[in-house]
Formats: structure tokens, sequence, C-alpha cells
């Protein structure tokens, strides 16, 4: 018993004192997406609280935006009797719908590669592959790339270095930018505080995306009932098109 | 003014939306054509995923030739024995169609087969329209008249013969059944009513009396666009009823301007409009298939 006190106290002392911790917090508690959605932004504040005056060297924070990961299939256009004809897909185990980096410097300067190892921050370590098929041996990386690039392209991933500003050694704000393209489901903030690119702390806040009103409405049906809102679909139409009919009957007789 | 589109989940200009179904529409009411063809191609450019734009494509194409059809039953012009003889075709077309789109999804080429359908389709159509409507108008400035011959040809010669009374005809119910299956199918793929292939076969092909083409193919169309919209609806969920109000609210209104303009201008300057239309559609089409793409990845979704 002694001893397993004795091993307690000797864990606890060679944990490195948290003197530093980080409080956070989102403009939004949730994204909700109707009809007229046209993007959003989240306005990322915070405090770095301390137990002890700060420690020499300039503290850092980085801001990571997370959607919800999905399998992706990816596949490389190839030229066949002259036209361009999708080739074999490779399926991406999970890609982020959505991810960005907001950081207080340059993404190297700010964490380290092995803190970015550990803590998946990087794009290259949240877009996971794990069993590629045989004969993708030599382009396994292009294909991961190209993962990013599209989703670049598209407005889906950015990092945006020198995002986040810090006050006083104690204040930060960045200010991250939702596109309208977004998938439902629930993103990930997390704020990450480092010192010389080593993480010191972390928070996490869960952001849900939903689809509100008449969005979520058609579909929800739209997935849930197919039958019910196909048949509702033509109906509409019918009515439209008779509604259409009518109309030009009744003014041009 | 963005709205956002439930099921294509992006965010579109309604105004641009209007304006699309607006101008499809008012070429549909110039030359009695669904302009599905039209449809589809510009939906994706305006950044729809392919397969929502098919699918909704077909979805406004009910509305739209409901409306046309109400026209032509009031002015007794549609032949209902040949187009439920086309319909009974175009259903097992059109089902086999939504399949065979599902499975293109599958293996990831939906973009390949509804661009290839669109080029060979709108280049053959669009060829022979122009040759055509050049004829014709050359015809029409020579003062000759223009004759329509009826000929006999292998055609009649097939079995289960039916006669269609309005049509003024007394054919084997095999080639209706094959050219509404066809219909069909091109339906579910290509996302468009198929009047432009429709109309051409019951003219030159069946020999139809022309006042009932219009109307008898408005027909067909309206069932295969409802049997195909709810067949989409139920395998692939890529109806979406947002994009399919706008687009009818603007081609509503498209069709009576086009309506209204038809008359002012000249028959065969007309088709000759319609028949470059639609090969510049072609030739666009064509050239993304052919030139070197920027970004030689694409992304899809892993499904099952």
């Amino acid at each position: 018993m002694t001893r397993l006190l004795l091993l307690l106290a000797m864990m606890l002392a060679s944990l490195p004192v948290r003197a530093e911790e980080v409080v956070a917090g989102l403009s939004q508690t949730r994204v909700a997406i109707n009809t007229s959605f046209t993007g959003s932004e989240i306005f990322v504040f915070g405090a770095i609280k301390r137990t002890a005056p700060p420690p020499e060297g300039a503290v850092d924070v980085l801001v990571a935006i997370q959607g919800p990961s999905k399998p992706v299939m990816v596949r490389k256009r190839e030229r066949q009797f002259g036209i361009w004809v999708n080739g074999p897909g490779v399926p991406i185990d999970a890609a982020p719908s959505f991810y960005a980096v907001a950081t207080t410097r340059a993404f190297r300067e700010t964490i380290s590669f092995t803190e970015d190892l550990r803590h998946r921050v990087g794009l290259s370590e949240v877009i996971r592959l794990i069993d590629a098929p045989d004969w993708l041996v030599d382009e396994r990386g292009d294909f991961l790339d190209a993962v990013v690039r599209v989703r670049e392209a598209e407005g889906l991933y950015f990092i945006d270095e020198g995002g986040v500003r810090v006050t006083e050694e104690a204040l930060f704000e960045a200010l991250v930018d939702l596109p309208a393209n977004l998938v439902e489901g629930d993103y990930i903030a997390r704020i990450f505080l480092l010192r010389d690119g080593a993480v010191v702390d972390v928070y996490e806040q869960i952001l849900p995306v939903k689809k509100v009103g008449i969005e979520r409405l058609l579909h929800s049906l739209a997935h849930e009932s197919p039958a019910f809102y196909g048949v509702a679909s033509v109906l509409l139409a019918l009515a439209a098109g008779w509604a259409a009919s009518a109309l030009f009957r009744y003014f041009v007789p | 003014m963005n709205i956002y589109l439930p099921i294509a989940e992006v965010s579109v200009n309604a105004l641009v939306l209007l304006a699309l179904g607006g101008g499809v529409g008012m070429l549909s009411g110039l030359f009695g054509v669904g302009g599905g063809f039209l449809m589809t191609p510009l939906l994706i450019v305006v950044g729809i995923p392919p397969a929502v734009a098919v699918a909704t494509g077909t979805n406004q194409i009910a509305a739209a030739s409901f409306s046309g059809m109400l026209a032509h039953l009031r002015r007794r012009t549609v032949d209902m024995k040949m187009g439920t003889v086309m319909l009974v075709g175009g259903i097992f077309g059109s089902a086999a169609g939504v399949q065979a789109f599902a499975l293109l999804r599958e293996i990831g080429q939906v973009e390949l087969a509804v661009g290839l359908c669109y080029v060979v389709f709108l280049g053959v159509v669009g060829g022979l329209m122009l040759a055509e409507s050049l004829q014709a108008s050359r015809r029409v400035r020579k003062g000759g008249a223009a004759r329509r011959k009826r000929r006999h040809n292998w055609i009649h010669g097939l079995p289960f013969k039916m006669r269609f009374r309005q049509s003024n005809l007394y054919i084997s119910a095999i080639p209706p059944l094959v050219i509404g299956a066809l219909v069909g199918l091109l339906a579910a793929i290509m996302g468009v009513g198929g009047g432009f292939i429709m109309v051409p076969a019951m003219i030159y092909l069946l020999g139809m009396a022309t006042t009932v083409v219009v109307g008898t193919s408005l027909f067909q169309i309206l069932f295969v666009a409802a049997f195909t919209t709810l067949g989409h609806a139920i395998t692939n969920q890529t109806v979406d009823a947002m994009l399919a109000l706008v687009l009818i609210i603007g081609g509503v209104v498209g069709a009576q301007i086009g309506a209204r303009l038809g008359p002012r201008l000249r028959a065969e300057q007309l088709r000759i409009l319609l028949a470059l239309i639609v090969l510049a559609v072609c030739l666009k089409l064509g050239w993304d298939l052919v030139r070197t793409p920027s970004e030689l990845f694409v992304l899809g979704e892993v499904r099952g």
C-alpha cells in the first residue's frame, strides 16, 4: 500500500504542473442551415488562465474546426480513346467534410511535428487511408493530396496562418468562415495553447450544424420516406403545370 | 439572393435559377420541346451535382409537359391510344434507366455516361434538324411546296397490328413500344423528356399525322417524367423539391413569353436557330470530355 502511494506520488511529481490553461468560447453554440443560408462566421475567443507568472517566450494559440468525417472515393481521370474517363476508385477511410485551422504564426512554427502527429492537427494527419490497395503503393500520396487540393478549391479546407490574434499574452480571438456548402453533423472546435511548438492545454467544444425548417423537413422526407417524397414532388409538378395552364387560359383566352 | 438547396446541399443564387428556368421555358414555348436537354447541362454548370440535376430535371419536365398537354387535350390533338402504347414501353425503359443510373453512380461513371449520351444524341438530332431546316428554307425560297411522302417500309411488315384512329395509322404495336422504351431510358439517364427524339421518330419512322404528334409526345413525356422522378426519388434520393419549384416557376413564365414571341418569328429561321443551339450544347459537352481537365482527381461518395 505504501509502495503504491509512493508510486502515485512519483507519478504526480513527474507530471508537469499545468501553469497555464485555456478557456474559450464560440460566438455561436450551433449553426442552423435555413433557406437563405450563405455560410456563417464563427468568432472564437478566449483567455489564458495562469496560476503563476507567465514563463519566458511567446505563447501561441491554434484553433481547429473539423466537420464530420466520412469515407470518400477518390478517382483519377485517365484518357481512354481520346476522352477522359474516371479510373478505379480508392476509398479513403476518413476525410473531414470541413477543416479549418487558424494559428498565431506559420503552422509549423506554431506546432511541432510530433505534437501535430499526436493531436492530429494538420491536414495530412486528419485524412486517413488505412488499407490502400496494392497497386496504389506509388501513388498513395497523390490520392491523399488530391483530397486536400479538391476540398481546398471548394473552400472546405483552409489554414489561416496568423488568423489568431493574442493580446497582452492573455486574450485571444479568431474569426473562422464557414462556407455555404456545409454538411450537417457535429463539428468539433479544438483550441490549442502552445509554447515552443509544444501543446500546453487543449479546449474542446462541439458545434452542431443542422438544417432547420423546410430544409430539415425536405431532407429527412427525401431520405426517410422516399416514396412519399417522390409522389409529393410529382404532385407538386402537376399542380404547377395545371396552374400555369389555367392562368394562361385566363389571361390569354 | 441565395437559396440553400436541401438535397443538392449547395447554396445557389435563386435569381440565376429563375432566369435559367425562364430561359429554357421560353425556348420550350418557342419550339415545342421540353428543354430538358438544355436544363440539365446548365444546372451542372451552375454547380448542382449531376445526379441531382438529372433527377430534378425530370420533375420540372413533368410540370412543363402537363401544362402543355392540357392545352393539347382541349384542342383534341392527343392520340391517347398511341400515347398509352408508347407509355407502356416508356415505363419499362425508365425503370431500366433508373437502375442503370444507380449502377453508374456506384462505379463513378455518371458524368461520363450522361456526357456521352448528350454528345451523341444532341449531335445526331441537331445535325439532322439543321440539314432538314436548311433544305426546307431553300425550298421555301424557291417557292416549291413542302411535301411529305408516306413511305411503306419494313416497319409496316411487323406483327401485332393496331388501329390508331387519331394518328391515321394501322401499324404494328412494336415500333411505338420500342420508341417509348428508348425515350424512357434516355429520360432516366439524361434527365430529359425525350421530345427532341420522339417527335422526329413519330413523324419519320411511324408516319403519324403531324397534328397529333406534339400532343401525343407530351402525353407520353408527362407519364415517363413523373415515373422517372418517382424512381429517382426512391432509388437515388436525388430529387431536390426546392430546386424543382424554383425552376418550375421560372419555366412557367418563360413558356408564356416564348409562346407569345413564337408567332412573330419565321418558322424556318426558328428551326435553324434551335438546331444551332442544340449543336452548340453538343460541342460544349464534347469539348469537356476531350480537353485535359485542370484537376485530374475527382471525389465521390462511398456507397453501400
